[in-house]
Parts: structure tokens; C-alpha cells; sequence
């Protein structure tokens, strides 16, 4: 177990380590910046999607989906994210008990 | 000067301010989502120290999940080392693209990429490929404080809570990060690489290990290196004015 949590500390220190010494406090050039733009786009709609799909190996369409579906809705058309999150939890769990 | 720096327009510790401001909503999720950590880790075996501990050193949701998740199967550290990694390997091109915007030397760099986690990276890029790092550094203080506590609240008390996923939070870190993408799509490019991420990323869902289809939707920015792209870039950027 203490392998474990040691492991994955090193680990991941390491990885988030990385960009910051080999990239940091420098000037880059504009394909870097113009890939870094569209990497939030990428990297949110991968998360976003994998979460509300992906159980482990396999995607569902279950009652986090409808959720998650409902709060993205809420935000487009309130602006508020606190309304998207609560939109999202409470459409989750009413379908749960469904 | 390096010019990055010079270009940040908000004193330091006003920017440290607004990230825990804005970072607030974030960390009262990260809090429930740590609970549901602390339950997990206390049902695999983990001692209430040992689960608050890898809070504390490793600070990484997903990869936490993954890592105990297979030692509560069965499996071993190995195996278990492997999954966080992978989990985390979206966290490169994330460091990398707030690399140049972190100040400082080496180590200090290297401290501050610790800060990196999605929601708070997410926050402080201002569009235009840098990114506010004080901001970033405000958000994840407080996502750190509520992600420890929570897991000592679930790692301690966890059998008096309810079952998280009944109250459907388990859908509120997706929902957010939902409202942080709609922010994004600002363009038409940026729409379709959103679109594009998603779709590399659930179809290799069934097919490649956990982790690994995040990382590889990371190569739809990968639009961003057509002339017209590149273009609109060098535009915004001397839009904003060179750097002083």
C-alpha cells in the first residue's frame, strides 16, 4: 500500500513537472500557441464525454448521461453554473430512482 | 523580462484571490467527490491515515480512483502505479501548454505544475494560449484544502454517509467541466475540435486501457497547426499588443 501512494506521488509529481521545467519561462512560437488554443476544447470535450459515457471499458447511456445532458442544457440557456450543477445531480438522481 | 511575465495583468495577489474565488464552486464538488475517495479507499483496505496521506501527496482525482480501484480488486502496486499514470497522462500536454506561463526558476516551476489539476488549468487559460498562473494557483489552493479534508470526512465517517451516486453527484465534476467546454467554443475551429476530441476519445474508450483516451483526444488541438489557425493566433495575439 505505501508503494502504492509512493508510487503514484512520484509518478504523477513527475508528469505534472514535466512541461513547466522543460517549457517554462520561455517564448514559443506560434504553432505552440495556436495548438494550446484548441487543447482546452479537446481535452474538456474528451473528459466530458468519457465521464457522462464511459463506464470502464464500455459506453452506456444511463442516468449520469441524462444528467450530465440536463446541466449543459441549463448552462447554455441560464449562463449560471450553479444551476447546471444542480440541474445535473437532481435530473441524475431522479432517474436513478426510476 | 521574459515577455509572458510582463504580460500579466492582474498584481499577483489579486489573481491568487479571484482563483479562489472562482475556484470555490469547483472545490466544494472536489469535496464530495474526496468523500466518495475516502469510502472507496476505507472498503480496499486503505488505513484512514493512508487514504488522507495519498490525498495529500498525490492530488489527482481520477488517477487515485484508478489506482485503488485495482488494488481493491486484487491487483498489485505495479498495476496499480500504471493505471494512475496513465490516468495522469493528459496532465503532460496540460503542463505543457502552462509551462511558459509559470514564472520562476526550475524547481519553482516544477512546484507549480504540482497545481495543475483540469478544472483550475481550465480557469486560468485566457484564450490566447497563456494562462493566468496566480489565478491557477488560487483554484487549486482551495480545491487541495476540500480535496484532503473530504477524504478524511469519507475515510473516517464514510459509513454514516449516504451512497453519493443516490444523490446523482457523481454527475456534478462532468457537469462542470461541461460549462467550463461551453466557455470554449467560442469559435467555429474550436467547436470542431471539441467535437473531435470527443469522438477519438469514446471510440477508444471500448478498446484502449483508462486514461489513455483522454490523452489521445489531445491531439485534435493538433488543427491548431493549419496556416489558417496559425494565422488567427499570430492575429489575437498582436491584437492584445506586444509585450512591454
Amino acid at each position: 500500500m505505501a508503494i502504492t501512494i509512493a508510487g503514484c506521488a512520484a509518478i504523477t509529481a513527475a508528469i505534472k513537472a514535466a512541461g513547466p521545467v522543460a517549457l517554462g519561462g520561455r517564448e514559443l512560437p506560434t504553432w505552440f500557441t495556436s495548438v494550446v488554443i484548441l487543447l482546452s476544447p479537446a481535452l474538456l470535450a474528451a473528459l466530458v464525454a468519457t465521464q457522462a459515457f464511459a463506464e470502464g471499458d464500455r459506453l452506456t447511456f444511463d442516468a449520469d448521461t441524462v444528467g450530465v445532458a440536463a446541466g449543459g442544457l441549463a448552462i447554455w440557456r441560464t449562463g449560471s453554473i450553479i444551476a447546471c450543477v444542480v440541474v445535473a445531480a437532481t435530473t441524475t438522481a431522479a432517474v436513478r430512482t426510476l | 523580462m521574459l515577455a509572458r511575465t510582463a504580460r500579466s495583468r492582474v498584481p499577483r495577489s489579486e489573481g491568487f484571490r479571484r482563483g479562489l474565488r472562482q475556484g470555490a464552486p469547483f472545490a466544494v464538488a472536489g469535496f464530495i467527490l474526496a468523500a466518495s475517495f475516502g469510502i472507496l479507499a476505507d472498503e480496499a483496505g486503505f488505513s484512514e491515515i493512508a487514504a488522507i496521506v495519498m490525498s495529500a501527496i498525490v492530488f489527482a482525482g481520477s488517477a487515485q480512483f484508478a489506482s485503488v480501484t485495482i488494488i481493491a480488486a486484487g491487483g498489485g502496486a505495479g498495476a496499480a502505479v500504471a493505471a494512475a499514470s496513465l490516468m495522469n497522462s493528459r496532465f503532460l500536454p496540460m503542463s505543457a501548454a502552462v509551462g511558459p506561463s509559470f514564472t520562476g526558476g526550475p524547481l519553482k516551476r516544477a512546484a507549480k505544475g504540482q497545481a495543475v489539476i483540469d478544472a483550475s488549468w481550465a480557469m486560468s487559460s485566457r484564450g490566447d494560449g497563456s494562462f493566468d498562473e496566480h489565478l491557477l494557483l488560487g483554484a487549486s489552493a482551495i480545491a487541495y484544502v476540500t480535496w484532503v479534508a473530504g477524504t478524511a470526512v469519507g475515510a473516517i465517517w464514510g459509513d454514516k454517509l449516504g451512497d453519493p451516486d443516490a444523490l446523482g453527484l457523481d454527475a456534478i465534476f462532468p457537469a462542470f467541466f461541461f460549462g467550463l467546454l461551453l466557455n470554449e467554443l467560442r469559435s467555429r475551429r474550436a467547436r470542431g475540435v471539441a467535437a473531435l476530441g470527443a469522438g477519438i476519445a469514446l471510440v477508444l474508450v471500448p478498446i484502449a486501457p483508462p486514461g489513455m483516451p483522454v490523452l489521445v483526444a489531445s491531439i485534435a488541438s493538433l488543427v491548431g497547426l493549419t496556416r489558417r489557425a496559425r494565422a488567427e493566433a499570430l492575429e489575437r495575439l498582436e491584437a492584445e499588443g506586444e509585450p512591454r
